[in-house]
């Protein structure tokens, strides 16, 4: 059963049209998956299938170890939105509720190569020099 | 996306229940920024900005 609704699908094709670079969703899962896991693998190949620029990789957290531990993914189900570079994004548990539009946000940033942020702030932003690590915890809604 | 000096995790709690323990999350949405530092909702970008330059001591 599809989780995204038919009418949702066309939504979000047309939100992803703009989209001019490719997306990469990388998720992360394992060979025998949890309930979590399984959805959120859905949810990713479901959401990949909505635009010819968006791609789903699916890879075992645990098969693939190294990969994980490369991509700084420290627990499953994850999503990382990534373009050529790795612009650090990740999504930890199902985006589900409040967190897929945001999902869905991160990948149109992703695929046009453009912060959504006003000028004057992306410049402050830029003058950050040491490392910042944000972690939004959220629940399902 | 704007420096590659920032990463940005979404933390589904429900299915990470130590990491709400860890960081003793009693609302949602709550932000934590480099272990040392949270703030409570949602929250305008300039505040966010504002936030993570106060963790950094500036």
């Amino acid at each position: 059963m599809p989780l995204i609704k038919e009418h949702d699908k066309s939504q979000i094709a047309k939100l992803f049209e703009p989209i001019l670079h490719d997306v990469r969703l990388v998720m992360f899962t394992q060979e025998r998956e949890c309930q979590f896991c399984e959805m959120t693998r859905q949810m990713t190949e479901e959401v990949a299938a909505l635009s010819p620029r968006v791609r789903a990789e699916i890879h075992d957290f645990i098969a693939e170890a190294d990969l994980a531990r490369q991509y700084g993914i420290d627990k499953i189900p994850a999503i990382a939105v990534m373009g050529e570079a790795d612009y650090r994004i990740r999504f930890y548990g199902i985006p589900a509720g409040y967190e897929f539009p945001a999902l869905l946000e991160a990948v149109v940033d992703v695929g046009m190569r453009t912060p959504a942020l006003p000028d004057p702030l992306l410049a402050e932003v830029q003058k950050i020099d040491q490392p910042v690590h944000l972690q939004v915890m959220v629940t399902p809604t | 996306m704007a420096n590659e000096r920032i990463r940005g995790d979404m933390v589904e709690i429900s299915e990470f229940p130590h990491l709400a323990v860890k960081y003793a999350v009693q609302g949602v949405p709550k932000t934590v920024i480099n272990e040392t530092h949270d703030f409570l909702g949602s929250q305008s970008e300039t505040q966010v900005l504002r936030a993570i330059q106060e963790s950094l001591g500036k």
